[in-house]
């Protein structure tokens, strides 16, 4: 059905002349999401490639011969299908940039550079969302969080699961295309289960970040392994769980590990052959600035990791990483100071990795606060803004071109601030650091917010974030380092005392930090949120509903029971002229659309 | 003769495995440096339902009790820490989102620490265990709503191995005050906090009232057992109306109801009930 239905297009358009040798089909024309757009793509590169030879930027040998061939036998079936599978194998870095022209894939972990988490598809809508039906699920058979965001390029979905699988499925069906897992060692150190968010894609590889700190490259089309480096060594608690970015011909990667003390980094690998460009340690190192805002050797394990996948400004080519918590995570006592640059917003050049500007959200935290949420990329009016829901209960605003602070608001209930400092930025009051019995402090160690991730929707001008209410009892104690074991300096409990834990999808103004909705969940809840150009967003909840709520007014329009929690982010895109919403929960990855 | 010999063969590799599996002692026994390093671990992973102390948080058993009701010793102790003890809130290792996962060798020192904790039981048993059976199933009404050992009612939670499970502290906190902290029901596999014991009323569309408690809830949902037992599977956009409390179903007994030599009774019966549990 498929290929007839290419082959009729391409036909009519082979006719019709619009098949010109262009360059710039894909930008005249614009977009419109119910035609195969990434053939579309694909087809203007062939053509290209066929008419220009080895001046065709980036093409193979290979791939020349393949569209010599095609074009010496046109129009018939055979090109068609060889046309679908050279499409989906270049995804280049200027379909990233432009990923806002291509709604019907997701190309990248938040579907975006600027972090929106927002789909310009709007086939599903406020007025036809109470008719979704599931499309397909996939069955990973994996155990534990599966925290995975897929991606879908050109009719094809990639997506992982626990202990570093991760698979290529046919998005129209969910039947796998193909399966790697990594043989992994026994002794891996990953905190918080063995989990992965998701990969990257860039030409034709897809990029897996594994839980022995490894960053391996698989072929797109068949998962095979291309290049496997070593990013550090697992035995001391170091590990990848986030969802790489590609950026230009660079795979951007941060390090989990702010358990073990780790000292952690952000990494740029060559796409191409796996060598690593550059490395920024988000500990700094004797005479570089900001070692001075730890204690004696504390900076060896002062943790710092970035977890979370962070997002990339193409105008001023900076990347922006989110960092997480100074290890030990429960003690302060023997890393004195502010213990740069742990849960602080990182802005990076892309080529060298040099540190542009920070802004530290928690200084010399002693509540596992990581800064690491997806930092949204606002534009409002000719600001540029970067707004992040902080772990630490508190929305940021910041200009971007200089990370100076503009706001910080309350969004959950917090009680470990109550002053603000020069900058305006939220400082601990006395009580708040952990005592040996424990005492207790909003938000809890999990914070008003973690790594589900947030949306923010252009159309009603409002960022939602999942949020809960729930308070822990923090206690410290000392604790030596040795190397791979957990180093917390003590632990934190859920306060019973402040029962219930409450969960929200919260609606918030980008600019002001001012809530405009809220919707209670049953539990709190570790899903992230889509919103999409329907005037819908999609979030799920810990009891396996996954809920369409109008974006206005945040009333569930649809829901559908999954049979298990969500720990991941919904994503969505197009297949056949059809719109689908995918998420995981449980331990199966759903595809929903109209019936 | 071939066949004799693979029997044979099979046998001793059998035995060799069985006597490997009894024979997994703790390496790191009586080591105090050990011990140390375990309580780290055991605060990071253990403390949470277990209390700092290993005396039990009001969700996880004392541990400081010698005769506990899921191993009997380090071997199964080690198995149980490994893999969690399915039907109930104990995880498996490193599965509880809440700390790491630990190694082989910080397993046996969370063990060491564990057994380092341990108390002798006290030597005079505190309450009549007799008498507070004879109360449980009669003046004291327990029985109309709890269940032990197959014989009580529906609409609490089940006792049976309260009694190797709670500390008395526990227990008896939750009979003076029983909404301070609501009972756990259902524990999903995949789901972060177990349901509570919650008290709803909800009014059905054609003026029904159900008052009862909570089995399980989510946003669309709710499934409910009424005072009389019957389960009630309800629609909350059906509903006339759908109010729930934190405010216990279970009545409040003060020491005007139930006297405290009494109430020691009672958890002298749940207490004596859990150590049947927990011996081999």
């Amino acid at each position: 059905m498929r290929t007839r239905l290419r082959m009729e297009w391409f036909e009519a358009r082979w006719k019709s002349g619009a098949l010109a040798p262009r360059r710039d089909v894909l930008k005249d024309e614009g977009f419109s999401p119910w035609r195969p757009q990434g053939l579309k793509a694909g087809v203007s590169r062939f053509r290209n490639a066929a008419l220009k030879g080895p001046l065709f930027h980036g093409a193979s040998r290979v791939r020349l011969r393949i569209a010599r061939f095609a074009l010496t036998i046109l129009p018939t079936g055979l090109v068609v299908f060889s046309f679908a599978s050279f499409a989906s194998a270049q995804v280049t870095s200027e379909r990233l940039v432009n990923s806002a022209k291509e709604p019907q894939n997701w190309m990248t972990y938040s579907g975006d550079y600027s972090g929106k988490r927002f789909s310009g598809l709007d086939q599903i809508s406020v007025i036809n969302a109470h008719s979704m039906v599931p499309k397909w699920v996939y069955q990973t058979g994996a155990t534990g969080k599966l925290e995975t965001s897929p991606l879908v390029v050109d009719g094809v979905l990639y997506a992982t699961a626990q202990d570093d699988r991760a698979y290529a499925l046919d998005a129209r069906t969910g039947r796998p295309i193909w399966m790697y897992q990594r043989q992994l060692p026994g002794d891996i150190r990953p905190c918080c289960g063995r989990v992965n968010r998701g990969m990257a894609i860039l030409g034709d590889k897809v990029f897996l970040g594994t839980l022995d700190a490894h960053v391996i490259a698989l072929d797109a089309k068949t998962g095979n392994v291309i290049w496997d480096v070593a990013a550090a060594d697992y035995r001391t608690g170091n590990s990848f769980t986030v969802a790489p970015l590609a950026i230009k011909n660079l795979v951007v990667i941060g390090i989990s590990g702010g358990e073990y003390g780790v000292r952690g980094f952000i990494d740029a690998y060559d796409a191409d052959t796996g060598a690593r460009k550059w490395r920024f340690y988000t500990v700094p190192g004797p005479g570089e600035p900001g070692h001075d805002t730890w204690e004696g050797d504390s900076w060896k394990v002062g943790g710092a990791p970035a977890w979370n996948t962070g997002t990339y400004d193409p105008s001023t080519n900076q990347i922006f990483w989110p960092t997480g918590n100074p290890s030990p995570s429960n003690r302060g006592a023997g890393r004195a100071g502010d213990n740069l640059y742990s849960n602080s917003l990182l802005a990076l050049d892309a080529d060298s990795g040099k540190l542009k500007w920070y802004f530290q959200f928690t200084k010399h935290d002693e509540h596992d606060w990581d800064a690491t949420q997806v930092p949204v990329m606002v534009d409002a009016g000719d600001k540029k803004l970067i707004a992040q829901a902080d772990r630490n209960g508190f929305y940021y605003v910041m200009d971007r071109t200089t990370g100076k602070l503009i706001s910080a608001t309350p969004y959950g209930k917090t009680t470990w601030s109550d002053a603000k400092d020069a900058e305006g930025r939220p400082i601990a009051n006395k009580n708040a650091s952990p005592t040996l019995e424990g005492h207790t402090v909003c938000p809890g160690a999990l914070g008003t917010t973690n790594f589900m991730a947030p949306t923010y929707d252009p159309q009603t001008g409002l960022f939602y974030v999942t949020a809960r209410d729930q308070c822990d009892i923090f206690s410290t104690a000392p604790q030596p380092y040795e190397p791979g074991h957990a180093f917390y300096g003590s632990a934190y409990f859920p306060s019973e005392e402040a029962r219930p834990y409450l969960g929200f999808l919260k609606a918030i103004n980008p600019t002001t930090g001012e809530i405009k909705q809220t919707f209670q969940h049953t539990s709190p809840t570790w899903s992230g949120v889509l919103s999409t150009a329907g005037g819908l967003v999609f979030s799920g909840d810990a009891e396996g509903n996954f809920i369409a709520f109008d974006a206005k007014s945040l009333k569930p329009l649809w829901h559908f029971q999954m049979g298990g929690a969500v720990y991941a982010a919904p994503m969505a895109y197009a297949i056949d002229g059809k719109e689908l919403v995918a998420i995981a929960a449980g331990s199966a990855l759903y595809a929903f659309g109209l019936p | 003769m071939l066949r004799q010999w693979l029997v044979c063969l099979t046998a001793f590799f059998l035995m060799a495995v069985a006597v490997q599996a009894a024979d997994q002692r703790n390496p790191l026994a009586g080591n105090p440096k050990a011990a140390k390093a375990g309580e780290y671990e055991f605060r990071i992973n253990c403390a949470l339902c277990h209390g700092l102390g290993a005396k039990g948080g009001g969700r996880g058993p004392d541990l400081t009790r010698a005769v506990k009701k899921h191993t009997h010793n380090d071997a199964e102790m080690f198995q149980v820490i490994s893999n969690g003890i399915p039907g109930t809130a104990m995880p498996a290792n490193g599965t509880n989102g809440q700390g790491v996962g630990m190694t082989d060798e910080e397993i046996w020192q969370i063990i060491t620490y564990i057994r380092s904790q341990e108390v002798k039981a006290p030597a005079k048993p505190v309450g009549n265990a007799v008498h507070g059976k004879e109360l449980f199933y009669g003046d004291a009404n327990c029985s109309l709503c709890h269940m032990v050992q197959g014989k009580g009612g529906r609409l609490g939670p089940e006792l049976t191995g309260v009694g190797a499970s709670r500390t008395r502290e526990a227990i008896i906190d939750s009979v003076r005050n029983p909404s301070r902290r609501l009972a756990w029901g259902l524990t999903e596999a995949t789901k972060e906090f177990p349901q509570e014991y919650e008290s709803v009323t909800a009014v059905t569309a054609d003026g029904k009232q159900i008052k009862g408690v909570t089995l399980n809830e989510d946003s669309f949902t709710v499934q409910v057992m009424d005072t009389s037992e019957q389960i009630h599977l309800l629609e909350k956009n059906k509903l006339k109306s759908f109010e729930k409390t934190r405010e216990s179903a279970m009545p409040k007994y003060n020491a005007d109801t139930l006297s405290d030599k009494d109430l020691d009774d009672i958890v002298a019966f749940l207490v004596s009930v859990g150590a049947k549990l927990g011996a081999k």
